[in-house]
């Protein structure tokens, strides 16, 4: 299949992203584009707002380093196995960058809200945390159902992205993409103002018209770009395509750990002539 | 018969996961995992693991949500949290030490600690570091609090800790730590110099109870296999998986 006439390029879509723009982005194993996200460091970008559904490694760790992040919501930021997230560590510890704690199902109800076009979502739980000691747009009312007062519970208000990112494994010359069973992808498209994905491979007929590939398929109503980029979760993994690339990992952990070699990875990796698109 | 420490702990924590039918493992977490998918083995269809990672034992298909959702409806029974610092209340601490919000030390973050500990019945601390470092007398930053005033609707808090000297009981009602037995070479005086905080101790604490044969066939025969999907380094090094 011949790429659709209507795509653009990763870093035509990187300019379409403004300085200072609130991103959505998904989890490691839930097609991180990390394609977008080098292509972002290029362009030079500053300011912007990350929101990760619900946690992230590497893509907000190198954005972070890059020097392109104001501020993060989220509910964790690991290179799991590989170790801790370093340009992450020491951002937040010198307060170089504006921290918003969360836990996981909270950045969901968020999201969700925003989906609904409502107001807030209430959610069990995070009542007496220090999580919600400092979050002062979280707040606590006592359950209206509850008969007899009391039972206090948490709401989270709707947060909108300007722009849902990810990495999807198919698009077609609809303008549709599949995301199979990534969920918090179609969540994050359906609560974004706008939604600005790569794809893996393009499939040759319409997703939408294929009764086996609609359910995981997000229509061109919510979506704005596209972008065709083979292996652009690399180094993470695109489930059902490719596994992460650990030794890529593992490099990266030991380069980020000091703002020089970090540079140097960023030369390498996203600047430099052998940087992988 | 000879058994190493993971499969002592695979085995005490097999027990506490005794009567659950939904068992949910987060990240990182190999021998919890070898716990869960014992239970499941043993309890011939009625108890169902899902181990985050794993393509084979994941039952779950509609993204990230829907492990939390389920929780929230009571329909995940036991599930493990870890912690930077852990303290005797059993508050425990994700996001770092010192001052917040630029801490001395910054951790990943809270993760679904926030949620799960209010929402799963037995959550298991797992947390092999025993040190003062660790284990404080109050956490700098409470991710998720031990225990919550009587109106807040909680079903769900910390059952258990395990760490690499001992295992603790948590006591609902007292919200304290209770010593419930000593791993192989640790003493009631090297628990008690490491942690930082005060724990109730029974006069007569003993040794964790050593791993039943039965289950230790199972876990080598079986369980090394089914784990390796996910941590074949684990199940290759820790129990002589040879696959």
């Amino acid at each position: 299949m011949s790429v659709p006439e209507t795509y653009l390029s990763a870093d035509e879509i990187a300019s379409r992203i403004p300085d200072g723009a609130l991103i959505g982005v998904p989890k490691e194993d839930g097609g991180v584009s990390m394609v977008l996200t080098r292509a972002l460091i290029r362009r030079k970008a500053r300011d912007l707002r990350l929101l990760t559904v619900p946690v992230s490694s590497i893509q907000a760790d190198m954005l972070i380093g890059a020097g392109c992040v104001a501020e993060i919501e989220t509910s964790g930021v690991s290179m799991g196995e590989f170790g801790y997230a370093p340009n992450f560590r020491r951002a937040v510890e010198k307060g170089d960058i504006v921290i918003r704690d969360a836990t996981c199902p909270a950045l969901y109800a968020e999201l969700q809200a925003s989906e609904k076009g409502a107001p807030f979502m209430p959610l069990r739980g995070i009542l007496g945390s220090d999580i919600l000691a400092n979050r002062s747009d979280w707040k606590t009312i006592d359950n209206p159902m509850a008969e007899g007062g009391g039972d206090p519970v948490v709401l989270l208000p709707a947060v909108q992205p300007d722009f849902a990112v990810f990495h999807a494994r198919y698009g077609d010359k609809y303008g549709n993409v599949w995301v199979g069973a990534r969920r918090e992808c179609v969540l994050l498209a359906h609560a974004s103002a706008q939604s600005l994905v790569t794809v893996e491979e393009i499939w040759d007929g319409n997703l939408m018209e294929d009764d086996r590939m609609l359910a995981g398929t997000i229509p061109p109503v919510y979506i704005n770009a596209v972008a065709h980029a083979p292996r652009g979760a690399w180094p993470l993994s695109l489930p059902g395509c490719y596994e992460r690339d650990g030794e890529h990992l593992k490099t990266y952990v030991s380069a980020a750990k000091s703002k020089e070699n970090f540079a140097v990875y960023l030369d390498r990796y996203v600047f430099g002539k052998q940087a992988a698109a | 018969m000879e058994y190493s420490r993971e499969e002592l702990l695979i085995c005490a924590i097999a027990r506490m996961l005794d009567g659950c039918r939904n068992i949910a493992v987060g990240t990182a977490s190999p021998i919890p995992g070898s716990a869960a998918l014992l239970v499941q083995a043993l309890s011939d269809g009625a108890a169902r693991a899902s181990i985050l990672g794993s393509n084979i034992h994941n039952p779950f298909n509609d993204g990230g949500p829907e492990l939390f959702d389920r929780a929230g409806q009571g329909r995940v029974d036991a599930f493990f949290l870890g912690g930077g610092q852990i303290d005797g209340e059993g508050n425990i601490n994700l996001v770092g030490t010192g001052p917040y919000p630029e801490p001395d030390t910054r951790f990943p973050g809270s993760f679904g600690s926030g949620y799960l500990y209010f929402t799963v019945p037995r959550v298991i601390l797992f947390r092999e570091e025993h040190s003062r470092r660790v284990f404080v007398d109050k956490v700098d930053f409470i991710s998720a609090p031990g225990w919550s005033p009587p109106d807040v609707h909680r079903p769900g808090g910390p059952y258990a800790l395990i760490t690499s000297l001992c295992i603790f009981m948590y006591d609902k009602m007292l919200h304290r730590f209770r010593l419930e037995g000593l791993l192989p070479g640790a003493t009631l005086e090297e628990v008690r110099d490491n942690t930082g905080f005060d724990f109730d101790c029974p006069d007569d604490v003993g040794p964790v109870a050593p791993p039943e044969p039965d289950r230790l066939d199972l876990i080598r025969s079986r369980i090394a296999g089914e784990i390796a999907e996910t941590y074949p380094e684990f199940a290759r090094t820790r129990l002589g998986w040879d696959g």
